[in-house]
């Protein structure tokens, strides 16, 4: 018995690669090992013996399991510094005809083209692009937004929280609507920007949502700018994008941060107003969500609201993309399927 | 919230013969019609028939043949439903009628049967959704064989409004809410329900039950009728009907009258068995921490005590029995307990007014939100609660005792506010009359008296959402504008002096893609939320930051890396045998902020300062095309340097990146003042490659990932000069050196050594050689505006390395091309010399390096 271990581990403390090792260890301990044969033989033992004997197998087994587990480790980690060895590559002694270099051109994701697209139509409209952060305050994403804690309109969001701080004072943010007040609070007015970035909701993907999506946020922020500023800015940009055969209407909405608020209509980009399945037959389609700025947001950030005014927009890149291009089912977009990329 | 064409009509002239053009309106005020049913209509020529005898089909077991008659003789319908015998009436579409939906019956053979019409279902018909089996009219008054089935239902053709109603119109959230819109729209008189006054009972209600509403902030307001002498049913069919179309299952009369209430005037009721409630009375209060409620659902809620919710007090307001059992969580749902059944008797209605953010709260903690709190969260009309309560017991009908019960704390009143006319030309561009303004929102229950700058506006209490001045100034600009239309407000582009544009990081950050486009790298889009296991399995220590509310856990933590995202998508496109490709992503990747710590202002009101995890956005990008290694991400690094023109970045061998092969990579160090480390390349370490599921047998992948943040802050990672230099028209010369160097040293400081050597910048045994300090012998020679560039050597390539036969073991040769070149003249042979052995003496001296 003792000798038998013995030996076990002397085979399988000499197996010289992990090849070897798996090999050694199937003789050892394997259904046809001397230790399995054992095993067999305890039936033909009184209780007693039996019962100490199989102990002492079942001991010397766990004993040459560990032992194989512990060489194991070591014979992966010699056969893996040996082949870091091999493969060392001092990077800086590659000539140039050692690379290989593709010929073929990559792509852009469509969501940065869409979004590269819509930044250079309201660049060429005077707007500048600004940024702001993923992760966010409640402060920022909500509260200076005039959507105080508790208030029901909070349910208009679906959130995400974030282990940071006291319970739910961090989220990753909903909307691009943050960097608005973060533009506000950077400087006095006045302020003509885009906002692109990603936001998050927590929401089920399906065909039409994505919990982790792409907004396009604008803010201006003038002297005397008015709703009809905000609806002609908004009819520039679809025709500007969509081309002159896609109009825009607005009619009443509800956000938060905006009074009077409206939701943006365009002209159906499937059916080109004559009425389908997917407008409904009304021949219009949801794009945006806009508005002018309302007071409780101008007091938040200090800036008077009988001086300045404005108005924002928010819409979603990715479902530019999707209505532009025909996008049956959106989480297409992050499969990251090359036949997908390379289609656009 | 579903809109009968016909329910709306009581409350004002609408005209039914168009029902889209109400619909485009009511699209036009905001009030959304998402769908739009026609309920009632195609059933002309269904007609009620007797079932006369059911047989089995031979070869079918799942259709019989069913025998019916409709007053014409026998006729024989195949039917796949099994919930009827002979004897039952059930409605026929006979040949030749047309169904809802266009549905034409025609004459069919099934399994050698033939079926001359179709037995319905309700849903069939358009009648409710019930599609469990054939409509069974065994019980419909007026049901004979042979009567047309409209008659028998007494159905008649309507319209059903599917609205969606916006947060803040709570006030529209009833049929004559939006009737009251759409008459104000289309100009027509709008007649509010008027309830007739129930019987008297005789007997004041005081005397039947208490009321008593310990905390008035939480209810500022209480309403409590008694009714005796119920007696428990059905409803009216015209009720029920109605219930049905609004989308409500009808219960028995009296919950029916509460909820028929509620969908047309909008204020919840909620009616009591006053005979099971101890003690003949109400008593409102808060919840005990920790007290206990069965509600209606068979669900037992725990109250009074705070959830993890921002603003959650863990304030719930409780009604209670006069003895101070709980019997309902106020505004949200009743209890058990006190039910309306079969046996009720005595009805105690309740109507209140609740704290609309008491009811959020306690909602959204118990994940409870039912008709009555979405409703209440939203804001009822204090004031409408009278209305509604008469409504209920003139539906119900039964003996009411005199007076109601009514406590009352601070109960919102209408506010006042001026509007000018210069605020509303201000706000929307346009100039609209005071008188006109006045003529467009009196209809709907604002005041409007004329001053000599605009409007004294008196806002009705059923629009919660317009505040109080100065904010609630521009919600009745809203108003103006919803009901003047929108689209008549005249468009205007703007414009303004200062220049659009992207910043220089934004041109620059598309450059950084297109130059990976060039290099044939296709753009992904991975993961932001990932998997905690995904960034140890890549050997990153530390913490991620966690979502406390995943939909997955394999999306609760934020990215530290692309890297796990990338390999996986490799991985995938293998899977589907999409091959070998090149992917690259720019984006944002999160450190938790014990690591890296961005603060900005959090807190109640902003007035704390709170650590948010510090964002990066990187730019990684994976290689394992055919034969990728980390030779192609070098290469794609130097096509960043060439189109970014970036100084020159030293590569620095690192065993110790995370989830990079230990002896084939490298950081990127900018010789900036720091030294900064601005990324890193190489090779995905195979055993993580493996880990993340792409096999070591599909290749190497080459790595390349730099920070964007420093790569295009010039400060940071330095560029090359933008000025102009002079070419030289003289020819140059090149100078081929191969020097045998030890393996462990890296040839980038062999090629600075050369550097330094041949332009005399000096080194410690530079002075050996001969050569001063500053800008070396080529100074001398009058290369003056080659001085500062640091003399004649245009470049340094490294050609060629060699290992084998003739080269020490553990040593390569590397063979280098030097070019020199002045500006004003052609060098000689003895200065070209003379530069080269200063070069090969710094590399000797550096690096040990022999010449071969």
């Amino acid at each position: 018995m003792g000798r038998l271990e013995r030996d076990a581990a002397d085979a399988l403390a000499a197996a010289a690669s992990s090849a070897e090792l798996a090999e050694v260890e199937t003789a050892a301990l394997g259904k046809r090992s001397a230790l399995a044969a054992a095993h067999r033989h305890l039936a033909a033992l009184d209780p007693d013996a039996r019962r100490a004997a199989g102990k002492a197998l079942h001991d010397a087994r766990t004993r040459l399991e560990a032992l194989a587990a512990a060489r194991a480790e070591e014979l992966v980690a010699a056969e893996r510094a040996l082949m870091l060895g091999r493969d060392r590559l001092d990077l800086t002694e590659v000539t140039a005809d050692e690379i290989r270099s593709a010929m073929t051109r990559g792509r852009l994701h469509l969501v940065t083209q869409t979004r590269r697209e819509l930044e250079d139509v309201f660049v060429a409209m005077g707007f500048t692009v600004a940024e702001g952060p993923e992760a966010e305050t409640d402060w920022y994403n909500f509260e200076a937004l005039n959507i105080p804690p508790a208030h029901p309109a909070r349910s208009m969001w679906d959130t995400f929280y974030l282990e940071l701080g006291q319970p739910e004072t961090v989220v990753l943010r909903t909307h691009t609507s943050p960097v608005q007040i973060h533009l506000m609070e950077d400087g006095p007015p006045p302020v003509h920007a885009v906002i692109p970035g990603r936001c998050y909701r927590r929401e089920t993907a399906d065909a039409r949502h994505l919990p982790v999506f792409h907004q396009l946020e604008g803010l201006v922020v003038d002297r005397g700018i008015t709703f009809g500023d905000l609806a002609g800015t908004i009819e520039t940009f679809t025709t500007a994008y969509f081309g002159p055969d896609i109009h825009s209407r607005l009619r009443p909405g509800y956000f938060p941060f905006t009074e009077p608020s409206a939701e943006v209509e365009v002209t159906c980009t499937i059916c080109r107003g004559a009425g389908c399945r997917t407008c409904s037959s009304t021949g219009w389609v949801e794009l945006a969500g806009c508005g002018m700025v309302d007071p409780a947001v101008f007091e938040a950030v200090g800036i008077d609201p009988e001086e300045w005014s404005g108005f924002a927009f928010g819409f979603g890149i990715d479902r530019c993309a999707q209505m532009r291009h025909v996008i049956a089912d959106m989480r297409v977009l992050t499969e990251n399927d090359v036949r997908f990329l390379r289609l656009f | 919230m579903k809109a009968p064409l016909s329910w709306l009509r009581d409350f004002a002239p609408f005209d039914t013969s168009d029902p889209a053009a109400l619909a485009s309106s009511l699209d036009d005020l905001g009030l959304v019609v998402e769908g739009m049913e026609h309920v009632g209509e195609g059933l002309g020529d269904v007609v009620v028939a007797l079932v006369e005898g059911v047989d089995a089909i031979a070869g079918a077991d799942r259709i019989r043949l069913v025998t019916v008659d409709a007053g014409s003789g026998p006729l024989e319908v195949v039917c796949g439903a099994w919930n009827f015998a002979p004897g039952d009436l059930v409605p026929l579409a006979p040949v030749g009628a047309v169904l809802p939906g266009d549905f034409r019956i025609e004459r069919r053979k099934m399994k050698g049967a033939t079926s001359n019409g179709m037995l319905c279902s309700a849903r069939e018909l358009r009648l409710s959704d019930d599609h469990e089996g054939i409509l069974v009219l065994n019980d419909v008054e007026g049901a004979r064989a042979g009567v047309p089935l409209t008659e028998a239902l007494g159905v008649e053709p309507d319209v059903v409004f599917d609205i969606t109603v916006e947060g803040n119109r709570p006030d529209a959230w009833s049929i004559a809410g939006i009737a009251r819109d759409l008459a104000g729209r289309l100009r027509l008189p709008f007649t509010p329900p008027d309830p007739a006054p129930a019987p008297d009972l005789g007997t004041p209600v005081a005397a039947l039950a208490s009321l008593e509403v310990a905390d008035l902030d939480l209810c500022p307001r209480m309403v409590v009728a008694v009714l005796d002498r119920v007696r428990v049913g059905p409803s009216p069919r015209w009720l029920a009907r109605r219930l049905l179309l609004a989308g409500m299952r009808p219960i028995n009369d009296v919950v029916d009258a509460s909820n028929y209430v509620m969908l047309e005037l909008g204020q919840p009721t909620h009616p009591y068995d006053l005979d099971r409630l101890a003690g003949a009375g109400l008593v409102v209060r808060r919840a005990r921490p920790g007290e206990k409620l069965v509600t209606l659902d068979g669900v037992e809620r725990t109250l009074g005590t705070p959830g993890r919710g921002l603003g959650d007090t863990g304030e719930d307001c409780l009604i209670c029995d006069a003895e101070g059992t709980a019997v309902g969580i106020g505004g949200i749902m009743g209890g058990e307990s006190s039910e309306i059944s079969d046996t009720t008797t005595r009805v105690l209605l309740e109507a209140a007014y609740f704290s609309p953010m008491a009811i959020a709260r306690t909602s959204k903690r118990l994940g409870l939100r039912t008709e009555a709190s979405a409703r209440f969260e939203r804001g009822c009309d204090p004031w409408g609660i009278d209305r509604a309560v008469d409504r209920f017991c003139e539906l119900v009908g039964a003996p009411t005792a005199t007076g109601k019960l009514d406590v009352r704390g601070h109960v919102p009143v209408p506010e006042r506010i001026v509007v000018t006319s210069r605020r509303v030309r201000a706000v929307l561009g346009v100039d609209i009359d005071a008188e006109e303004v006045a003529a467009l929102i009196e209809p709907l229950g604002f005041g409007a008296e004329p001053r000599d700058d605009g409007l004294l506006v008196t806002v009705p209490t059923n629009r919660p959402d317009v505040r109080p001045a100065p904010h609630g100034v521009d919600d009745v600009i809203e108003e103006i504008a919803r009901t003047y239309g929108y689209s008549k407000i005249p468009r205007h582009r703007p414009s303004w002096p200062e220049p659009g544009g992207l910043t220089r990081y934004q041109r620059e950050r598309r450059l950084v893609g297109d130059a990976l486009c060039g290099v044939g790298a296709l753009e992904a889009w991975t993961p932001s939320l990932v998997d905690d296991a995904d960034h140890a399995a890549m050997g990153l220590a530390g913490a991620a930051v966690e979502v406390s509310n995943p939909i997955a856990n394999e999306e609760a933590w934020l990215r530290r890396s692309m890297l796990p995202g990338l390999v996986r998508a490799l991985a995938r496109n293998v899977n589907r045998r999409q091959g070998k490709v090149r992917l690259f992503e720019i984006g944002i990747v999160f450190s938790h902020p014990d690591v890296g710590a961005r603060t900005a202002r959090g807190g109640a009101s902003g007035s704390e300062t709170a650590v948010l995890p510090a964002e990066r956005e990187l730019c990684s990008v994976v290689l394992a095309g055919e034969g990728d290694d980390a030779r192609s991400a070098l290469a794609a690094w130097r096509v960043l340097v060439d189109a970014l023109r970036l100084e020159p970045v030293e590569l620095v061998a690192d065993e110790s990146v995370p989830g990079l092969h230990p002896t084939r990579s490298a950081l990127l160090a900018t010789s900036g003042t720091a030294g900064t480390t601005i990324g890193a390349v190489g090779e995905v370490d195979p055993a993580v490659a493996e880990a993340l599921g792409y096999a070591a047998d599909n290749g190497r992948i080459g790595w390349l990932e730099v920070d964007l943040g420093r790569l295009l802050d010039p400060s940071v990672t330095p560029r090359r000069p933008v000025q102009a230099r002079p070419l030289s028209r003289f020819p140059s010369a090149d100078v081929d050196v191969a020097l045998v160097v030890a393996d462990t040293v890296p040839a980038a400081r062999v090629e600075a050594a050369l550097v330094r050597g041949a332009r005399g910048a000096g080194t410690g045994d530079g002075a050996g050689t001969g050569d001063g300090a500053g800008a070396g012998d080529g100074a001398g020679a009058g290369d003056g505006a080659g001085a500062g560039d640091g003399g004649l050597l245009e470049s340094v390539v490294l050609f060629d390395v060699y290992r084998g036969p003739g080269v020490p073991e553990g040593h390569r040769s590397l063979a280098y091309r030097l070019r020199f070149a002045a500006s004003d003249r052609t060098l000689t042979d003895e200065e070209v010399g003379g530069l080269r052995r200063r070069a090969i003496d710094a590399a000797a001296a550096a690096t040990g390096a022999v010449l071969r």
